[in-house]
């Protein structure tokens, strides 16, 4: 399995932005989860961000919400999303990262809980409710068991702190493109421009830009403004939820394919 | 008297004496941490907005002018100085059940919160808050509210300062607290009504915290207990503070001593911390928060953090939590809405892991029986929530002589009285 940095390497090298797709472990069911990383891998997708349903996210709009809670409602545990992660991963090229607020780490204990998610063999982790002050022993232990901790980066981050982010960030820099939550908006805000040309300027990591991204122009917007990922979560979690399971499934490779297509 | 609500230093070392067998550190240190409690973990786009507070916060808290505006408001608009009231009845009530000698008992003193403007000790805070939002230039105000007593009290200033106020309320705490959702429209708010998760005070608080993600720059949020990220368990602490000042005060006035006890309930516990945070150097003060057991602490219904919870994170704190093996945080159940929320303010949670205070809990049925019961004794309705901490005179005062317990009559029951009224089948 590469990690996220080989991924980032070899897609910089060919020329290429990344295709970030998110969904929600276990809604519908887990099932349909597995394949649709799957559907996902072979659709375009370069990495893919699995969300561990919370029942409290906080940094999330009202679709990813929903979702959550339906996997709740359906009993998904965060064995059984490891469990999936371990079988599907060995079938995927994507690298996969995993995505949890951070009471169920601290929960598990955050070492047991970077090993186990390790050997199931997610590569990357994101935990939207831990700032970089709250976050030095998780990442010390991260980079020794070969865990790619993200850290995001907001609008309101201002510029000192914005560097210490990037200098502590693995793998690639989150940029969050609103001051808001997650979901789909019309429009992506001038102003990510201007926060990806600063961004660059301080780091030769990747950046991927997250948060609001809901259709191929504005991924696209986002490549020509100079981002190196585009992250698409509410999106990509309406569509697998309309429908029966297969409808769904057609759909977000369909909606892949067209992301990936944008941003070639 | 004198009104010094923000008096006491919040960062003084308090473990200056080597022989200091509890080792209270500065409360919060510099990362806003009780021990191993409180810290801030929320998004990133909140952590600018947490620092522009704390250093607003710092800025203002001692200056001349917001000491003046606070301290002229608390007097003139909310009434303070309130009371610290002899129970008499209550007392007697409670004499022959006590271990006290010839008819003597524990001498119960009740610090009338409940006479506040709005009713209830949350305006304090609201108050404080909105005087600090002013100065930082923000025009628009959102809070969370469990059973409306801070969604009033922060509709309430709003009216006063003429500020857009928008409440996050929880459907179910919409329906037993009608009564509230009409004052804060009447006063001019927009209540949003929020149904995810158990459409309680924690679901209210997460959508509050999306709120403010969204509109960080031109919002402020009036968190309402000493509950969230630092620097809010701090500040709501300080601005409750005046509870125990007062109160120390008052007991000099009337005994020329300090209290033997202290009691008050908790859910996020500000009222709880605004009558100990004065007397936590005493430590011949004991302190004692009483939590709601729901059904009973041994079933899967109840709000007793303390009690049964572990160590998590919610709401941008770290502290005692109701959540199960899979760390997903548990629904919590109290017939008091204000009561009823899975989290607890960090600082308790490093009050019980230090011992310097205790903390229990009661039922919904002791709670009603002690809502009655003080109604007929002392003509005075409690808010369900403090009627918990009365309900636990039942427990503490066949161990006491003659001790003198200051209980916190935190809120007036008004609100309630619809709710009691269904279940106790009143005509």
């Amino acid at each position: 399995m590469v990690s996220v940095k080989e991924q980032f390497d070899r897609l910089r090298e060919a020329g290429e932005c990344a295709l970030i797709p998110f969904i929600t472990a276990g809604d519908p069911d887990l099932a349909t989860t597995a394949q649709a990383l799957q559907v996902l891998d072979s659709s375009g997708a370069d990495l893919i961000e699995l969300g561990v349903p919370y029942a409290d996210p906080l940094a999330d709009g009202p679709t990813i919400q929903a979702a959550a809670t339906r996997s709740l409602q359906k009993g998904t545990t965060l064995e059984a999303v490891l469990d999936l992660v371990k079988t599907v991963s060995p079938k995927i090229s994507a690298p996969i990262i995993l995505f949890t607020y951070y009471n169920p780490v601290l929960n598990r204990g955050v070492e047991t809980f970077l090993k186990d998610i390790y050997a199931a063999g997610a590569r990357g982790l994101v935990i939207p409710d831990l700032p970089l002050e709250e976050m030095d022993s998780l990442l010390i232990a991260a980079e020794q068991i070969g865990i790619a901790v993200i850290l995001l980066v907001a609008p309101t981050s201002p510029e000192e702190r914005m560097q210490k982010i990037v200098a502590r960030s693995q793998g690639f820099v989150y940029l969050v493109s609103v001051t808001g939550v997650t979901g789909v908006r019309q429009e992506i805000a001038n102003r990510v421009e201007g926060l990806l040309a600063e961004l660059h300027k301080v780091t030769d990591k990747p950046i991927g830009v997250g948060f609001g991204v809901s259709e191929p122009a504005q991924a696209k917007q986002l490549k020509d403004w100079g981002a190196d990922g585009v992250i698409v979560g509410s999106a990509i979690v309406k569509r697998l939820a309309s429908g029966t399971p297969a409808e769904g499934l057609a759909a977000i490779g369909e909606f892949c394919t067209q992301l990936k297509a944008a941003i070639q | 008297m004198t009104l010094t609500p923000l008096s006491k230093p919040t960062t003084s070392p308090l473990n200056d004496t080597p022989n200091n067998a509890l080792t209270l550190a500065a409360r919060p240190d510099k990362l806003g941490r009780f021990g191993r409690f409180g810290g801030k973990y929320v998004p990133e786009t909140l952590m600018p907005a947490l620092k522009e507070l704390e250093e607003a916060y710092y800025q203002h808290r001692d200056q001349a002018d917001f000491q003046t505006e606070l301290n002229g408001l608390l007097k003139d608009y909310v009434g303070r100085a309130n009371p610290l009231y002899f129970a008499e009845r209550l007392t007697q009530y409670y004499a022959p059940k006590s271990k006290g000698q010839n008819g003597s008992g524990p001498q119960i003193y009740l610090k009338r919160e409940d006479l506040n403007h709005t009713g209830a000790h949350k305006i304090n805070n609201a108050l404080g808050q909105v005087l600090l939002a002013n100065r930082m230039g923000k025009k628009r105000i959102i809070a969370e509210t469990g059973a409306g007593q801070h969604g009033v009290a922060t509709a309430t200033v709003c009216a006063r300062f003429g500020i857009e106020c928008v409440i996050y309320m929880g459907v179910e705490d919409m329906q037993r607290q009608a009564l509230n959702v009409f004052r804060m429209k009447l006063l001019g708010a927009t209540v949003t009504p929020v149904s995810a998760g158990s459409g309680t005070l924690k679901d209210a608080t997460s959508e509050a915290i999306r709120d403010w993600v969204t509109n960080v720059e031109t919002t402020h949020y009036i968190l309402g207990s000493v509950a969230g990220p630092h620097p809010y368990p701090m500040m709501v602490r300080d601005f409750h503070g005046v509870i125990g000042t007062e109160t120390r005060a008052q007991c000099l006035e009337k005994w020329g001593g300090k209290p033997d006890l202290l009691l008050a309930c908790v859910g996020g516990g500000s009222n709880a911390m605004g009558l100990f945070h004065e007397f936590v150097e005493d430590s011949e003060v004991r302190m004692i928060g009483i939590e709601a057991a729901g059904e009973g602490a041994e079933t899967d219904k109840h709000a007793a953090t303390l009690t049964k919870g572990r160590v998590g994170v919610l709401h941008g704190a770290m502290s005692y939590l109701l959540q199960n093996s899979e760390g997903q945080v548990t629904e919590a159940h109290s017939i008091s809405a204000g009561l009823d929320y899975p989290g607890v303010g960090p600082e308790h949670s490093y009050f019980k892991d230090l011992g310097r205070a205790e903390y229990y809990s009661v039922t919904d049925a002791e709670a009603l029986e002690a809502f009655q019961l003080v109604s007929r004794l002392e003509g005075i309705i409690p808010a369900l929530e403090t009627a918990h901490a009365f309900a636990y005179l039942e427990t503490l005062c066949p161990t006491l002589t003659n001790e003198r317990i200051v209980i916190n009559c935190s809120g007036r029951g008004d609100k309630d009285v619809q709710t009691i009224a269904k279940v106790l089948n009143f005509e």
